[in-house]
């Protein structure tokens, strides 16, 4: 029976389709905010998750869900526009505390829970599409059409309602966006037919109700009380006096009357100083930075008691660049040492707004001085597109201490630290100028002497031949701080340095010259391991040294951005032998987070996909044997579809310069592009399908992964130095290509299916599924290990494998 | 008659519950005792000495942990691990307690200075090793809380007090040992101050519940300042000649 299809129906499943992708962006957003970022690919996976459970319910009910098709869509509406709020209120409600996951075995259990809770609204969006796929057999490709221009548009959109409102206001407008579906939806299909219509209309209007007047009260966020801002608010008279939000971070500006924020991150223990007023300002709960009272030089004195002061002793600073300036403590740091031209590079405009205008005044009008140029870019934009030079380059603290040790962000990507990042720091130097790194001293020793070691590379890649000669490493017991330059180091500098050093009880690490008795005399480590480290890095031993550190310090590259990745796998038993007696910390958590997250996604596809299809079996399938070459072959591109989507994701960070906007652009254009790849394989398919009906589209796609592999440094320079506009342009032009060829392989395994062995066309929903749902964390996993190079490569060697088991033989 | 009965044996019913119950956790703060014993031996490098000071293993075999956890953590309150104590706090791993209390090398007629009583076990540990405890908590339930379950535990010999504790307690300064529980972005100037020549500070660094490592800040008697970084456990990052 052929069904009429209207627009007004297919408006609705757009609807419905941006409303679920947004809330999947709107996720990752809100958990970057009640708990920590590393949960981002864990959203994708329960989004997908939803999908997977929708397609294996549908297929057991689809006889009963079709007979009854307005009333099943109007309660998957009703059902959606319900859980949207309720299950993140619930999840909020579930004490889960991914700092103890390590300690408590009942954190997997609250973690499962939330990752179940939080699919429910997946679950309910995929059913509404996935019946509409059913109930308009002969619409399908302007069914999937509507779906993915609905899923375009949703992740345009919600960037557009992160910068308008905060993101726990933004359930409301999703609610809206739900009932508008359902309105048209009632006008256009049930008011002709049915007289219910006013029911359905009654209940949409007391979600609406409820939804713009209860909603607001109810739906505050419950921040961990582990995230620095929250143990920073339980100061008495500690209130928050302003909050800005935007898709970059929810930025909170704290004031405690009588307990004032004093921030002085490595200060010497020999400072009789005080600090001056401050003001914090929290990212997204955490990342605590403040903005500092600046009257008079002297007020800010502290500033010269912190190792970063080192490389103002060394010479006169007339040109100096601060990367990641953020509320400003560097460039305080670098006036209170008369730097002449001080250049300050901050991303996020809303802090700067902080400085330069709503607390302009208390902060000293710091970022309006004549001498200070702020520039609001990405650092790696800016210095890519930036043909300057300096005599300093500063790079400190770029994370908070807490989450640093807590290994918190292992799996963030970070292309600060990279070889190539380093690389272009060092161009911007002049003949004698500095670029300085400060970073947190964990013990053991991890972070310095992965800098140490990426340093040391760019230097020999450079051609230089002794690096020894161009690198001074400092440290105090919190903080560390290396120096280097392209040209070698004079003694008049030494000198200088040694004086720095003595007058601050500051521990010297490392100089051209130095002797082992020299280090480890005012913050005593057992050893002097930062000292014995670089001395093996800068020894012929040096490859032997990271092979066997016990730490993954081999530097990070733009390839495999994972800077505050530490874990090495060989050294895992013996951690695990001392969790017992006070060694947990040496365990990096936010990996570990991802492998349980992976088990779960494991676990919940099995048991909520793969397992009723099996048990349902017969209802499906009938007599018929399954066909698991069929199965092998959705299975792989379930696999590799991910995989080649969370590699862009990644890479992309680097050219549009934040997580979220790589999620929304690569997703959007990923999403349009293999809907028309999928439309145009129709015209592959009219004739009889065989193997080298998908040949083609995977040779393209493997031809154009192996050009990216090739030349995506190439590429991501070029781009990195176009404006905001091209760079978008540029990324979609790059992207929908491999997506269009991606588009092709599932729709044609599905036709062959239904030419040969319908029967198995759930199944092929079911496995792919599952497949989806663990690729999307499968592939984070792969890209820690091998790199974005290595998950490509896994991808391409997928498909090219997939293209063998293609389903041509009748059973 | 029967009613008299009834009502004495509940009242000894109950008697006995509490005393099991008593019995119970003795036994359980007995073993966390040898645990803790035997992670040390095995792990010893961070000492200056190669046990734990028995005193300090006394005390925690005789302090009831137990009474400055939050009644829904009681039954793990012997275990090896930090627990919540609300406000985002925790109690310190029992391990970590022992190995900071030990690099104290307190003596009897010390007095003690502690940064973020938290719980108030460290300071109840603090008490039965030394004359007088000072001790600042600037989170006002958990001050209240905290002195509240000291004075009904008998621990009289910890005065407490609400606020911050960045500057000390001047009143009472110098003093001979400084125990900050409470992370900062550095060591407050005023506490070095504070701190007698020969004295001895400790701090923890890292998060709530993953300590990274601990901080032992040695006042020389000349005034000279100088700091340990001590890792809890035995584990030498670099392998081969090293």
């Amino acid at each position: 029976m052929s069904r009429n299809l209207s627009l007004a129906y297919l408006i609705t499943l757009a609807l419905i389709s941006a409303t679920a992708l947004a809330y999947e962006v709107l996720l990752m957003r809100l958990f970057s905010i009640i708990q920590w970022h590393h949960f981002a690919y864990m959203i994708i996976s329960l989004a997908l998750l939803g999908y997977g459970i929708s397609g294996t319910f549908l297929a057991l009910n689809k006889d009963w869900l079709t007979r009854h098709f307005p009333v099943a869509i109007l309660s998957n509406m009703v059902l959606l526009a319900v859980s949207l709020p309720v299950c993140f209120l619930v999840v909020q409600q579930i004490p889960f505390n991914p700092a103890e996951i390590l300690w408590d075995p009942a954190q997997l259990g609250y973690l499962f829970a939330s990752y179940i809770t939080l699919a429910l609204p997946f679950f309910f969006a995929a059913s509404i599409i996935g019946l509409s796929f059913y109930y308009f057999k002969q619409h399908v490709t302007s069914i999937y059409a509507a779906d993915l221009l609905g899923a375009g548009i949703g992740s345009i959109g919600i960037i557009v309602l992160l910068y308008l409102f905060f993101p726990e206001n933004i359930f409301t407008v999703l609610i809206l966006l739900v009932s508008l579906a359902a309105g048209i939806f009632i006008l256009a299909t049930i008011s002709k037919h049915e007289t219910s219509s006013w029911v359905w209309a009654s209940i949409f209007s007391l979600i609406i109700v409820t939804a713009c007047l209860l909603l607001p009260n109810v739906n505050s966020l419950l921040i961990s009380p582990y995230k620095s801002q929250s143990q920073y608010l339980t100061i008495p008279t500690t209130k928050i006096i302003e909050q800005h939000s935007s898709p970059l971070g929810l930025i909170s500006v704290i004031e405690s009357k009588n307990t004032p924020l004093r921030n002085a991150p490595g200060l010497s223990i020999r400072a009789d100083v005080v600090i001056p007023e401050q003001l914090a300002v929290f990212s997204d709960a955490d990342h605590l930075s403040a903005i500092t009272q600046f009257e008079t030089n002297n007020k800010i004195s502290y500033l010269d008691q912190t190792t970063s002061a080192l490389p103002y002793h060394l010479k006169a600073m007339n040109k100096v660049l601060i990367l990641g300036a953020g509320t400003g403590s560097d460039v305080l740091q670098a006036r209170f040492h008369n730097g002449r031209q001080i250049d300050a590079v901050e991303q996020n405009p809303q802090i700067i707004k902080l400085i330069k205008k709503n607390y302009a005044d208390f902060a000293g009008d710091l970022y309006s001085k004549p001498n200070v140029n702020l520039f609001n870019k990405e650092i790696r934009a800016f210095i890519s597109g930036s043909d300057s030079t300096y005599d300093l380059v500063n790079l400190s603290l770029m994370d908070s201490f807490g989450n640093s040790s807590a290994g918190l962000y292992s799996m963030a990507e970070n292309y600060l630290y990279t070889t190539q990042a380093v690389q272009q720091y060092l161009q911007h130097l002049t003949a004698d100028g500095y670029l300085s790194l400060t970073r947190w001293i964990k013990l053991p020793p991890r972070d310095m002497p992965k800098i140490m070691a990426t340093v040391i590379q760019v230097l020999t890649n450079n051609g230089i031949t002794k690096p020894a000669q161009h690198i001074m490493v400092i440290r105090n017991w919190q903080t560390s701080t290396l120096l280097v330059k392209n040209s070698e180091i004079t003694a008049k500098e030494i000198e200088l340095l040694k004086q720095f050093c003595t007058q601050r009880n500051f521990d010297l690490v490392y100089y051209p010259g130095i002797s082992e008795t020299e280090t480890n005399q005012f913050h005593i480590m057992k050893q002097p391991y930062l000292f014995q480290s670089i001395s093996e890095l800068l020894s012929p031993q040096s490859d032997e040294f990271i092979k066997n550190y016990k730490f993954n310090i081999q530097p990070s590259t733009d390839d495999k951005p994972y800077f505050a990745q530490f874990l090495k796998w060989k050294t895992l038993p013996e951690m695990v032998s001392l969790i017992d007696s006070g060694g947990l910390f040496l365990l990096e958590s936010g990996y570990l987070i991802l492998i349980v997250s992976l088990l779960q996604a494991i676990l919940a596809s099995v048991l909520l996909i793969a397992i009723p299809l099996w048990l349902w079996k017969k209802k499906l399938v009938g007599e018929s044997k399954i066909n698991k070459q069929g199965l092998s072959y959705f299975f792989c591109l379930g696999l590799a579809f991910l995989f080649v989507e969370i590699a862009f994701i990644q890479r992309f960070i680097l050219i549009l310069h934040h997580p979220i906007f790589a999620i929304t652009t690569v997703l959007c254009t990923f999403l349009i592009s293999a809907g028309l790849g999928s439309y145009f394989s129709k015209r592959l398919a009219n004739h009889s399908l065989n193997r080298l009906t998908i040949f083609w589209p995977i040779a393209a796609l493997t031809v154009l992964c192996i050009a990216y592999i090739l030349g995506f440094e190439w590429i991501s320079h070029v781009i990195l130095q176009q404006g905001d506009i091209s760079r978008y342009v540029l990324s979609v032009l790059l992207i929908a290509p491999l997506g269009f060829c991606m588009g092709m392989p599932f729709p044609l395994g599905l036709m062959q299916l239904s030419r040969t062995m319908p029967e198995m066309i759930p199944w092929a929903w079911g496995v792919n599924g599952c497949a989806s749902v663990i690729s999307a964390i499968l592939a984070v996993i792969i890209a820690m290990e091998f790199g974005f190079s290595g998950l490509i490569t896994a991808a391409v060697l997928l498909y090219c494998f997939s293209v063998m088991l293609f389903p041509t033989q009748m059973r | 008659m029967i009613k008299k009965s009834a009502f004495l044996i509940a009242l000894l019913l109950l008697f006995c519950s509490t005393s099991l119950a008593e019995q119970d956790y003795q036994q359980q703060r007995d073993h966390l005792v040898q645990r803790i014993k035997d992670n040390v031996a095995l792990n010893n490098d961070y000492l200056l000495s190669e046990h734990i000071d028995a005193r300090v293993l006394d005390v925690i075999r005789f302090v009831p942990r137990h009474e400055f956890v939050p009644q829904k953590y009681r039954k793990h309150a012997y275990k090896n691990r930090p627990l919540p104590i609300g406000f985002g706090q925790t109690i310190s791993q029992p391990v970590i307690v022992a190995i900071m209390t030990d690099l104290l090398q307190l003596k009897q007629k010390n007095h003690v200075l502690e940064i973020g009583t938290g719980s108030g076990y460290q300071a109840a540990v603090l008490a039965r090793l030394v004359d007088k405890v000072y001790s600042i908590e600037i989170v006002e339930e958990l001050f209240e809380r905290s002195s509240r379950d000291l004075k009904r535990l008998g621990f009289d010999n910890v005065a407490t007090r609400s606020g911050d504790g960045y500057f000390g307690w001047p009143e009472q300064a110098p003093f001979d040992r400084i125990i900050v529980t409470a992370a900062n972005s550095h060591i407050p100037p005023s506490l070095i101050k504070q701190l007698k020549p020969g004295g001895r500070m400790v701090l923890p660094v890292g998060g709530k519940f993953l300590l990274q490592h601990l901080v032992l800040v040695i006042k020389d008697v000349e005034g000279n300042v100088t700091t340990q970084q001590l890792l809890p456990v035995k584990f030498v990052p670099l392998t081969g000649q090293h």
